[in-house]
């Protein structure tokens, strides 16, 4: 077994030279926290996740899963004992508004905390993830009553908070909602819910005293589209005007589901209302319900992505402590090594295998804390112009970074048990847990294919500039500076290989993307046939970018003097980016614009 | 009452450390860095004296390079009031040199115990406590399993070799933290947040009068010898032989 330690070092350097972490600081925002401050956050953190979190998150999966009995739902001590102390020390307050108890600190500097909280277990760090995404959605659209009530006890973990969209036949497609809101007949501005949500995360247990649901519904007579369903804060328990809790709501977790991963976390169908309708009250206005959930999008999709990347780590890390201690085989053209056996690290094709979990999450990581840094320059920046191109630049990433961190983690957590041989298909080996709990990543807050299709569509052939007229201007924007930064760093003496990999990176993303714009709206099946590999395309290139603008810096430290290995590794590490990644752009680029129609070539009946 | 508490940076206790190449030292370029986990002992026990309410006060202090200011904030972080750094630069530091330099700081804070960690896990050295309260003149309670405190003594319970022995000493004393004495809480994040604010003031050893010139001289640092690969006995007599006229143990 391995035992997590946060990549603090990868972190650090992406914090500060990737994604702006000096000019966030120096924002009047943030005027109360500095780079010291920071860094002992970071460090608090990765303490707490490495001694406290990682080891529960096996117990959650194979050990003492949550149990439900008769409508109550049980975790296990651990669980229950490291999310006690996980609220008292104020790690699920930290993304808080201060208001409300919270403590005001960068988005970048909470999303390397919640890679931590994440690498350790995804399945515990769901239930923060998803309280705080109901917090979000009450502080942007409920009345002042309802956040007075309800935030401070959510943002420290006293209540939990759940999101409640899926039914059964209600999965991508909302539009197909039935549960029932009607007006309590008592008239007191109150409704009654009913209805059955499904997949409903950490939707009912013991570690917290209350969960406040927010669910979507439809009132009578209301349009039978999007705009008819409105959302709703009902809680398990009613609250006191004192505070206190009240009565059981009319609501039950009717069952849990048996899932592939991520089974520490508990996931609910929640039945409202099965005798007098569960008492629910309206959030904003009546129809505004979807476009409240998608406010928060952006932000639970970018956190699903920083899922992926967490659970990549912890698999690499977990086939790294392993490929350093199994001894097989004598190594290919090292003789020494038949005398003095070498751990399995040194057959190259295991180097490969951890050089390519490796190279992938720091590219991964890059991407994510890129787009972290940005949505806290589109949020508090003073300069309009610096505003709206970063919150530009979080539109165009977010999809790569919930799609391809998703999709890249499954990919990687297999190699991980690859690392492994045959015991990592043993259970015991722990490896094939981070594959599991990968699994989902690329499944929920929007599929690989629905993030592909605003990647390619809303983000970039439906983008247009109301003043230009341009379409795509971002994406076009975006990879014209990369295509010069490629054409800059292809000059340098020592990552000229680099730079000329990225070269040709560049060209194939702005080949692809020329294509989507031309392509989507006389051809959309054809579009939407390439999407998922447009998705790829933009991941690998975006990645590669950042990864040879790391690598840069990591030269220009070097030559300055400075020995620390980590720049001496990024730079391979990139190198190894360039030569096995950045060299497939070419060949998906044709699969995106040349593979459309094959996709659909095959009649209905041939299948 | 006022508890002094030493903190000392270590490279982290998770790290596999090795020597430089040139055999000087242990290579600490670029290695996590962490409090002396017994000195982190040390603090917790002053920090639950003072939720007791048996200390008023507790400061803590470090001799080191600048870098030790990020130990002394964990430290206030966890619940220590002020911070002293006393800043040595890059000069090697010896146990007799940081007893002296303690004995200055008690001398300007005069607090009624001195709770020290037995020893740091980079050089084990066990001899700061020790030395401390021999130039102080005052007892000492070395490897506490429990601290307790009544009056104008401490009662200290030590875990020997044969089993535990209870001390009584007056204070001021000098004791110093084993690993059961208790467990160390994590740092509250308002706490992480807060400890910025709290005050840290720097001295030099020349502001204290004391000389840190090392006394001792390390002349190798080098790895323990690998282990060399076993070999089968024939049989019984063969192995007595072996350990007779080749180990020469018997």
């Amino acid at each position: 077994m391995s035992t997590y330690a946060a990549p603090l070092k990868d972190m650090r350097f992406l914090m500060s030279e990737i994604a702006g972490l000096k000019e966030i600081l120096n924002l009047p925002a943030f005027a109360e926290i500095d780079a010291d401050t920071v860094d002992s956050i970071l460090d608090e953190a990765a303490k707490f996740a490495t001694e406290q979190i990682d080891p529960i998150n096996v117990i959650g999966d194979r050990q003492n899963s949550p149990k439900w009995d008769n409508g109550v739902v049980t975790v296990s001590p651990e669980y229950k004992s490291v999310y006690k102390q996980f609220c008292e020390n104020g790690w699920h307050a930290m993304p808080g508004d201060p208001k409300y108890g919270g403590q005001g600190l960068p988005n970048l500097v909470n999303f390397a905390v919640n890679e931590m909280w994440r690498s350790a277990s995804i399945a515990f760090a769901l239930c923060p993830m998803l309280t705080m995404g109901a917090v979000h959605s009450i502080e942007h659209h409920a009345s002042d009553e309802i956040k007075q009530k309800y935030l401070p006890k959510m943002v420290d973990g006293t209540w939990g908070g759940t999101m409640n969209l899926t039914e059964p036949q209600a999965g991508s497609d909302l539009t197909a909602i039935r549960t029932k809101a009607v007006p309590d007949p008592s008239g007191d501005g109150t409704y009654r819910i009913t209805g059955t949500k499904i997949f409903i995360t950490w939707g009912e247990h013991d570690m917290a005293e209350n969960i406040i649901h927010l669910v979507l519904a439809r009132l009578p007579d209301s349009d039978p589209g999007l705009k008819g369903i409105s959302l709703f804060v009902v809680p398990k328990f009613l609250v006191n005007d004192d505070g206190s809790l009240g009565e059981r709501n009319d609501l039950i977790c009717s069952a849990i589901e048996h899932k592939l991963g991520i089974k520490g976390s508990v996931t609910s169908v929640m039945s409202y209302g099965d005798k007098v309708g569960a008492k629910g009250w309206l959030v904003g206005k009546a129809g505004g319900g979807v476009a409240y959930m998608f406010t928060m999008m952006n932000h639970a999709r970018i956190h699903v992505g920083l899922e992926g990347i967490s659970v990549a780590e912890r698999a690499y890390q977990h086939a790294l402590t392993y490929a350093r201690e199994r001894i097989q085989g004598a190594i290919i053209g090292d003789e020494e090594s038949k005398k003095t056996p070498k751990p399995i690290l040194f057959h190259p094709d295991v180097r490969r295998l951890l050089m390519d979990m490796k190279a992938r999450v720091e590219a991964l990581r890059a991407i994510g804390y890129f787009a972290a840094g940005n949505m806290d320059l589109a949020k508090f920046s003073n300069d309009p112009a610096v505003q709206k191109k970063a919150q530009a630049y979080v539109e165009l990433l977010t999809p790569v970074v919930k799609g391809w961190s998703t999709d890249s983690a499954v990919e990687i957590t297999s190699e991980g048990i690859q690392v492994h041989g045959g015991t990592g298909f043993i259970e015991e080996t722990g490896a094939a847990q981070y594959m599991r709990d990968s699994r989902i990543t690329s499944i929920y807050e929007g599929t690989t294919a629905i993030q592909a299709n605003d990647y390619i569509g809303r983000k970039t052939a439906r983008e247009v500039n109301k003043e230009t007229g341009e379409v795509g201007f971002t994406a076009r924007a975006l990879y014209k500076d990369i295509a010069a930064f490629a054409d800059d760093l292809a000059k340098d003496a020592k990552l000229g290989d680099i730079g000329r990999s990225l070269q040709e990176g560049a060209r194939a993303l702005i080949d692809a993307t020329e294509w989507a714009i031309k392509t989507y709206g006389p051809e959309p099946q054809v579009a939407s046939a390439g999407s998922v590999p447009y998705l790829k395309l933009g991941g690998i290139v975006i990645g590669g970018w950042l990864m040879a603008k790391s690598a840069k810096i990591a030269q220009q430290k070097i030559d300055a003097g400075e020995a620390d290995g980590y720049y001496k590794g990024k730079i391979a590490t990139t190198r190894y980016y360039a030569k096995h990644w950045l060299v497939q752009a070419d060949a998906v680029a044709r699969e995106i614009m040349e593979g459309g129609p094959s996709v659909l070539g095959l009649d209905e009946p041939l299948f | 009452m006022k508890i002094l508490v030493p903190v000392k940076r270590v490279v982290d206790a998770n790290v596999k450390v090795r020597p430089r190449a040139d055999e000087t030292g242990v290579d600490l370029a670029n290695l996590k860095m962490a409090m002396n986990p017994f000195d982190e002992i040390a603090v917790e026990e002053a920090v639950r004296l003072k939720e007791k309410g048996v200390a008023t006060e507790i400061v803590v202090v470090s001799c080191g390079s600048p870098a030790s200011q990020e130990t002394l904030r964990t430290a206030l972080s966890v619940g220590a009031d002020r911070a002293i750094l006393v800043d040595c630069g890059d000069t090697e530091l010896q146990p007799l040199a940081v007893a002296k330099l303690l004995k200055a700081v008690c001398a300007a804070e005069q607090p009624q115990l001195v709770i020290a960690g037995k020893q740091a896990i980079d050089d084990d050295a066990n001899q700061v406590g020790q030395m401390l309260a021999a130039l102080q003149g005052w007892s000492q309670a070395t490897f506490a399993s429990r601290v307790e405190i009544a009056g104008n003594s401490a009662k200290v319970t030590r875990e020997v070799d044969g089993g535990l022995e209870i001390l009584e000493v007056p204070l001021p004393a000098v004791v110093t933290a084993d690993l059961r004495l208790n467990e160390p809480r994590y740092a509250k994040l308002p706490d992480v947040m807060k400890a910025k604010k709290k005050p840290l003031d720097t001295r030099t050893p020349a502001d204290l009068g004391v000389d840190i010139t090392p006394r001792l001289k390390t002349l190798k640092v080098s790895e323990p010898p690998r282990r060399q690969g076993g070999g089968k006995v024939a049989d019984v007599a063969d192995l007595v032989n072996k350990l007779k006229n080749e180990a020469k143990v018997i």
